[in-house]
């Protein structure tokens, strides 16, 4: 089968889209009585800068065989992500009012029925082995896609992830990225006092991966970092994305409680205008 | 069963360049000629099985048909999460390999006994069990496999097993293979078909045998007609009656109390749980084989 080849979907305001994608996560959790809005305002700066410009795919066809591959391995921030495939159309804007619904596709965790979503987690430590093995696959094959996987702190617990960070690195996986979403809560307290990761840089580098540190809500060092791979041709890299949980709305920053809670109506409301919410049209509430 | 595996592996990957195995680091003396021809389908994982079972996954969500390779329990219970979820939920073209079936490393203690395995595999859905009774099958369940790639569970002895076909049978899933015909049968999956064939000439002299090498939750469909052939049915299995063979079967037979009626099982008793000793001892002290 001939595909037409893949670009990059070009620049686009990623800032403006991160606004869109925390403005439509808001509302979704709102409606759904949902939990986990913390973990999507964490990501909402990465993800935005992922699909607006750093990802190599296209919503009109979301199976090319030569499109990069973006797994949340950290599947409870789906939100973030629905609400990303739906402000850069591989799904319409009125699929996320069903969030939460019987029966929606947009399940609580991320789910690969949707057109775009490559995997479904919800048990952490299974985005990484698994986007190693498509790395790898990638590389037995000669493809040029790469394989980034969005992961989270706290799921550093899971053995599965070193075991995978062995195995790309003796494999000199080099077209794969992973990106930890370090906001340095996890479900009952700080990553600190439940199961430390620290030094984690250091950590990351010992197993043999290439390692960057950043501000995970810096547009601009954001797009450096994850525009141009490898760092060092036969390495992995590791983006260590500083986070703040709950970032851009005051009263969740930082707070271990929006990790489970939704928004009233009225806090919805204060959210939005917090962020700077401009959605009019296709509002997922609307 | 470990080199009729091995052989027809090589034979299927020589013409189906998707085919690609993954060893847990064992297979020493087994898998050097899948590795040698075929190095760039080979992977050793390391002493590493979640990794192993998601980077299968990963691989043949790519296109490849993974098989992944280690002994007993440790390919199947260690990542039992990365098969329910990355594999089967995915619904994608892994082969988990399991050598060493039943208590065939009987003397290596209780984490090599794979006695609970049936009980895992056969709770998700999508999965097909293969259980091969002697190496003509492993033969026949592998071209099976292949041919329609899907999340399956391969389930092996180890080295030596005599051969009870006269050549590689036709199989498909749920179907049994006959090889003693009679109206009262002994039905055996996996490496229990031995048991069945000593019990045909001893304990139940006169009964048929048969064998179930591919089955799973979705195949009970086709059991309460070939039960309703027989005047009695007896399973074997070298596993604990807990979520194994015979209680799949029970299961297929639901709601038919005529054909429960003509239904026995014999597996593996719980006893045998924390005994070391040869497989064939063990069977017998487990009850699955006539006392010698």
């Amino acid at each position: 089968m001939e595909h037409a080849p893949l670009a990059a979907a070009g620049p686009q305001d990623t800032v403006d889209l991160a606004r869109r994608v925390r403005g439509q996560a808001l509302r979704m959790v709102a409606r759904a009585r949902a939990s986990h809005i913390g973990s999507a305002l964490s990501i909402a700066d990465i993800v935005a800068v992922l699909y607006g410009g750093v990802l190599r795919v296209d919503p009109s066809r979301p199976n090319h065989p030569e499109r990069d591959r973006f797994l949340l391995s950290k599947g409870h921030a789906c939100v973030a992500v629905y609400a990303a495939l739906a402000e850069t159309g591989f799904i319409p804007r009125e699929t996320l009012s069903t969030y939460g619904q019987d029966l929606s596709p947009l399940m609580a965790h991320i789910s690969h029925t949707l057109p775009g979503v490559e995997f479904s987690t919800g048990a952490l430590g299974h985005g990484l082995p698994f986007g190693t093995g498509k790395a790898l696959a990638a590389k037995r094959r000669g493809a040029g896609w790469r394989t980034v996987v969005l992961m989270s702190d706290g799921e550093l617990g899971e053995g599965s992830n070193w075991e995978a960070m062995m195995f790309a690195a003796h494999h000199g996986l080099d077209r794969l990225t992973a990106i930890i979403d370090y906001n340095k809560l996890q479900s009952l307290t700080t990553v600190e006092r439940t199961l430390r990761v620290e030094p984690l840089a250091d950590k990351l580098a010992a197993f043999g991966w290439a390692v960057r540190e950043l501000d995970g809500h810096d547009h601009a060092a954001l797009a450096d970092a994850l525009g141009t791979t490898p760092w060092q041709p036969g390495k992995p890299q590791v983006v260590i994305a500083h986070t703040i949980k709950g970032k851009g709305v005051s009263y969740m920053e930082d707070k271990v409680e929006w990790h489970y809670r939704s928004p009233s109506p009225e806090l919805l409301a204060q959210a939005l205008a917090e962020i700077g919410d401009s959605l009019e049209e296709g509002r997922a509430d609307a | 069963m470990r080199d009729a595996f091995i052989d027809e592996l090589v034979a299927l990957a020589a013409e189906q360049d998707q085919i690609a195995l993954i060893v847990g680091d064992l297979g020493f003396g087994v898998i050097e000629p899948f590795a040698d021809r075929f190095p760039d389908r080979f992977i050793n994982a390391g002493v590493a099985e979640q990794n192993m079972a998601g980077l299968a996954a990963g691989m043949a969500s790519e296109g490849y048909h993974v098989f992944t390779y280690s002994i007993a329990n440790f390919p199947t219970f260690r990542c039992a999460e990365q098969i329910r979820n990355d594999i089967a939920y995915h619904d994608l073209p892994v082969t988990t390999v399991a050598v060493g079936a039943g208590l065939a490393y009987g003397a290596l203690g209780y984490s090599h006994h794979a006695v609970q395995d049936y009980a895992l595999m056969r709770a998700m859905p999508n999965m097909v069990i293969a259980a091969p009774g002697d190496p003509y099958e492993v033969r026949a369940c592998l071209r099976w496999l292949v041919a329609n790639p899907c999340p399956s569970y391969l389930r092996l002895g180890k080295a030596g097993e005599p051969r009870f076909h006269a050549e590689v049978p036709a199989v498909a899933p749920g179907r049994w293979l006959t090889l003693k015909p009679g109206e009262k049968m002994l039905l055996a999956t996996g490496s229990a078909l031995g048991a069945a064939l000593q019990r045909s000439e001893s304990s139940h002299a006169g009964y048929g045998v048969a064998s179930l090498p591919l089955w799973g939750m979705d195949h009970k469909a086709a059991q309460p007609g070939q039960v309703e052939r027989v005047a009695e049915l007896v399973t074997l299995e070298d596993h604990l009656a807990d979520g194994g063979f015979g209680s799949w079967f029970y299961e297929s037979l639901s709601g038919r109390p005529e054909a429960v009626a003509k239904l026995r099982s014999l597996s593996l008793s719980s006893e045998v749980c924390g005994l070391v000793g040869g497989q064939a001892r063990l069977n017998a002290i487990g009850g699955l084989t006539c006392a010698q």
